[in-house]
């Protein structure tokens, strides 16, 4: 009895450690990133590199957002994500409901060929794509750059919200009907409330997906770059405070959206997989 | 029975704009690749675009460093990734709080790792720093040089493993969620130890979600490009990186969207190798 | 208050028929409880009424108006399902409220008929609540409360009463045949629950496979059963059957001949043998102490307690039967008795097709 006592004790002691261990592996990059970010110009460059910077400045901070094209790309990316996350759910959203809700010939391999389409990656589809935009002069603009972005995203959008329109139960829509509701007002009445943290959820991740995006986004714009096109470019000839505290303007609002999603993530995931 | 019409018509008229878009958006540019791929920068038929890029010189180091990439990442994940989930899975106190610093790198975007790992192994970087204060090496080590691959592999490998780890977690989590907790608590009671549990018990039930996260894992790898501009640049060369530079540098259409090309068929590849390998018969899956 | 016409009704999915040429017609005020084994189509044929399915033939007139085309909506019609299917993300008040605020009635009105509802399912204190933070009981009648208050002609229910507990179910049973009788609503309710059915209908229909068995009111339906299938499936314990054949010399069953004049007037004899099945129900045997006219000889097997009876399963020559006895007799185990069916209470059904002859 003792021995198994101690084996449990030391199972979750270790357990924890391990637990400990890996959150450090995951925050201690960033910790590093930013404690670049937020040193002097000159900080950036010292050797050896401190684990806080001294002084604390918003020096390389500035420089980065004041870089040419910084604030611009910034919005372009924005836009960019705005749009094609909206456009996401608008497209994506009722195909959901039609795999959820409906039996109809063709849904399988509706779904098999929206399955499929992971393995095509932006590698391939970008250049074409460029090449096609050029004659159609949609080339270097960033309404463009969010429809490729809309379809991106698409798969991913009509696979969540499928499984989140297949978790509201079909009486709630059958019960609002016998009320006095037709399809499209129970619809809007008893599911989409009901659907709409879900929903919520995936346009957040399609905006993450947008905002991060670099390879379409690298190829199909010039002039108007989006963030990660802009840094991407600038590459070889940047200077690291540059890059460094892009990296960290980058990751922001990544952050920010994990502290909203995580409630959701497993629930998303789980029902997608099935 | 027109309301019968109505209703047969609905689910159709509901997916017409997503297969709108999907074949203007993935059918007509995965055709157009090939098309492109299968001739020349005048537009004539041929093999020679395919020629060009298989004797370009950094066609084989791009299609090694690809492929090593790949095959290296993937057991390093999933190990890392089912230990992550295991300890999710354990269930402590605080697992909420150890998910959401877990799946914080799956919002952090390929290009940013690359910056933040670049950040730790350059010559003035953190790496350098705390081997100088434990004193194991006298001055600054060059990592990423392209004289030591093997060091920008490795440094590559860090930041996708730390980068991407959580979308596998995230696939084996919800997994293993799945699995009745009957089936481990009868495992326990007749004395399992924890390996016998991972291996014999939790890993075989988990083959449809692993098998899912081998073939998302694979496609992802076959297309790494910013993680490795951020930390090597012109120094590694990946397929992806590669349709990148004929692209832009070299201005041909055609050679960028062989490497393209190329890159879906590996990805197919795999994932039919994939299905074929882990197919589970369907009397031993659970009875859901 | 509405007269139901089902006329021809036929309803397939894929390759299995689930309701086969269903006519039908339920009167006004009626409670027509439609009865039978999972499967049976009940369930369906209530959605073709609601208008959740779409019929493959037939039409269905609700007071004479061919509504077969009418969505729910337009049908004067409102149900409860069986999950209920109470709006999780409405506070009580507006679930029921729900059918009001679709024929956007003022609000003065809603409110006087949402608590008149709510009030007559003593669920007035929980107006407020949301669903997750009442029971599955209290849920329940959150969903009857909702359908009645639309105040609609024909009030649908799909065994309301199937996912509450025993006690519960024993209570609102009671509670929803005051208020229907109350209310004066046509009702169609589906069961599987053959109590249920005998204690709330007007009128039984008793389906099978997507057939329509019989229909006919809880007593006739308990008495006389159409077929033997019927006889089995309601009553507790079910109907007894006895294999037996009639010739000129009498009924032979088992090791006794009956005499013929136990046969009722009108019943038609085909051919000189003819191979019947005769139900009895365990209440309807007399046991006597000594052999008499007309008794069968049975063997005692096994005696239950039951409190309000003893049940006696009985061996006569090689079929067993039930037979419910007064609990103050005592009987044992082993004991020889006689048997003596109530003459009156005896169904005469067909050897092979198990339909009822007289």
């Amino acid at each position: 009895m003792k021995k198994a006592h101690v084996s449990r004790i030391l199972g979750r002691t270790g357990t924890y450690a391990i637990a400990i261990l890996l959150v450090m592996w995951v925050l201690l990059p960033i910790y590093l990133i930013a404690v670049m970010s937020f040193s002097t110009k000159a900080g950036v460059y010292i050797f050896p590199k401190p684990l806080f910077p001294k002084p604390v400045s918003a020096e390389t901070f500035l420089f980065f957002i004041n870089s040419t094209g910084v604030l611009k790309s910034t919005l372009n990316s924005v836009i960019v994500a705005v749009i094609s996350m909206i456009l996401a759910i608008l497209v994506g959203a009722p195909a959901g409901y039609a795999l959820a809700r409906f039996v109809f010939r063709g849904s399988d391999l509706y779904r098999l060929a929206v399955i499929s389409t992971r393995a095509f990656p932006s590698v391939i589809l970008s250049i074409p794509l460029a090449v096609t935009f050029i004659q159609w002069g949609m080339y270097d603009s960033i309404f463009s750059l969010a429809l490729v972005h809309t379809a991106i995203n698409l798969p991913f959008t009509v696979l969540i919200t499928s499984s989140v329109f297949a978790g509201v139960p079909k009486d709630l829509e059958e019960a609002a009907q016998t009320l006095g509701c037709n399809g499209a007002t129970a619809f809007v009445r008893v599911t989409l409330p009901l659907a709409l943290p879900g929903l919520a959820a995936a346009t957040l991740f399609n905006f993450v997906g947008s905002w991060n995006e670099v390879f379409s986004s690298v190829i199909l714009t010039v002039r108007n770059r989006t963030l990660p096109a802009l840094i991407i470019a600038s590459l070889n000839v940047s200077p690291l405070p540059y890059r460094f505290a892009g990296a960290l303007f980058m990751m922001l609002p990544s952050l920010v959206f994990m502290l909203f999603i995580r409630r959701y993530l497993f629930n998303l995931w789980g029902r997608v997989l099935k | 029975m027109k309301r019968v019409f109505v209703k047969q018509s609905t689910p159709y008229l509901l997916i017409l704009p997503s297969i709108l878009f999907l074949m203007i958006f993935f059918a007509y540019p995965t055709v157009e690749a090939f098309s492109l791929s299968l001739r020349n920068q005048a537009g004539v038929w041929g093999w020679e675009t395919f020629r060009t890029m298989v004797t370009d010189v950094a066609f084989w180091p791009a299609l090694k460093t690809t492929l090593i990439l790949t095959v290296i990442i993937i057991p390093v994940q999933f190990t890392l990734a089912m230990i992550m989930a295991l300890v999710i899975q354990a269930k402590l106190k605080g697992a909420g709080f150890f998910l959401y610093i877990f799946s914080i790198p799956l919002a952090i975007s390929e290009l940013a790792a690359g910056i933040v790992w670049f950040a730790i192994f350059t010559n003035s970087g953190f790496l350098n720093t705390w081997l100088m204060q434990l004193g194991l090496i006298s001055k600054p080590f060059i990592f990423l040089s392209y004289q030591y691959m093997g060091w920008l592999i490795f440094a590559v490998l860090m930041a996708e493993v730390w980068r991407s780890t959580a979308i596998v977690m995230v696939i084996l989590v919800s997994g293993l969620q799945s699995i009745p907790k009957d089936y481990l608590e009868a495992a326990d009671v007749f004395g399992a130890s924890l390996w016998q549990k991972v291996s014999r018990l939790i890993v075989p039930l988990l083959r449809p979600s692993i098998q899912v996260a081998l073939i998302l894992r694979t496609i992802f790898s076959l297309q790494v490009f910013a993680v490795a501009m951020a930390i090597a640049g012109r120094a590694m060369s990946l397929l992806a990186s590669e349709s990148y530079r004929w692209y832009i540098a070299y201005r041909n259409t055609n050679v960028a969207a062989a490497y393209g090309a190329l890159v879906l068929v590996l990805s197919i590849l795999s994932s039919l190798i994939y299905i074929s390998l882990l197919r589970t018969k369907p009397e031993q899956e659970m009875a859901v | 208050m509405a007269e139901i016409h089902i006329n021809e009704v036929k309803k397939t999915f894929g390759k299995v028929v689930a309701v086969s040429n269903i006519e039908l017609t339920i009167h006004d005020h009626e409670f027509m409880v439609l009865l039978g084994p999972s499967g049976c189509g009940k369930t369906t044929l209530l959605r073709c009424l609601a208008g959740l399915e779409d019929v493959d033939s037939g039409r269905i007139f609700i007071n004479k108006e061919d509504i077969t085309e009418y969505p729910p909506r337009s049908r004067h019609i409102s149900m409860v399902f069986q999950s209920y299917a109470v709006f999780p993300h409405l506070n009580i008040f507006e679930n029921i409220a729900f059918g009001l605020r679709m024929q956007h009635l003022p609000n003065s009105e809603i409110k006087k008929r949402v608590e008149s509802s709510a009030e007559m399912l003593q669920i007035e204190n929980l107006l407020d609540r949301y669903p997750a933070q009442i029971s599955g009981g209290q849920r329940q009648r959150v969903a009857v409360a909702r359908a009645i208050t639309v105040q609609a002609e024909v009030l649908l229910m799909d065994e309301p009463l199937s996912n509450l507990d025993a006690l519960l179910r024993l209570e609102m049973r009671a509670e929803l045949k005051r208020l229907i009788k109350e209310l004066q609503t046509t009702v169609v309710y589906v069961t599987h629950d053959q109590v249920e059915a005998l204690g709330l209908g007007d009128r039984i229909a008793v389906m099978k496979n997507g057939n329509l068995l019989q229909v006919d009111a809880p007593l006739i339906i308990y008495d006389h059963p159409a077929n033997a299938f019927i006889g089995g499936f309601i009553g507790n314990p079910p109907m007894n059957f006895l294999p037996a054949v009639i010739d000129d010399r009498g009924i032979h069953v088992e090791e006794t001949t009956l005499t013929l004049d136990l046969l009722p007037k009108g019943f038609k004899r085909s051919g000189s043998t003819q191979n019947i099945k005769i139900g009895i129900r365990a209440e309807n045997i007399k046991i006597l102490p000594s052999s008499e006219k007309n008794a069968l000889k049975g063997k005692i097997l096994v005696v239950e307690p039951l409190g309000s009876t003893n049940l006696l399963t009985v061996i006569v020559g090689n079929e067993r039967i039930k037979v419910n006895t007064h609990p103050d007799e005592i009987y044992l185990t082993g004991g020889e008795i006689w048997l003596q069916m109530a003459s009156n209470k005896i169904n005469w059904m067909d050897a092979e097709t198990g339909n009822t002859l007289a």
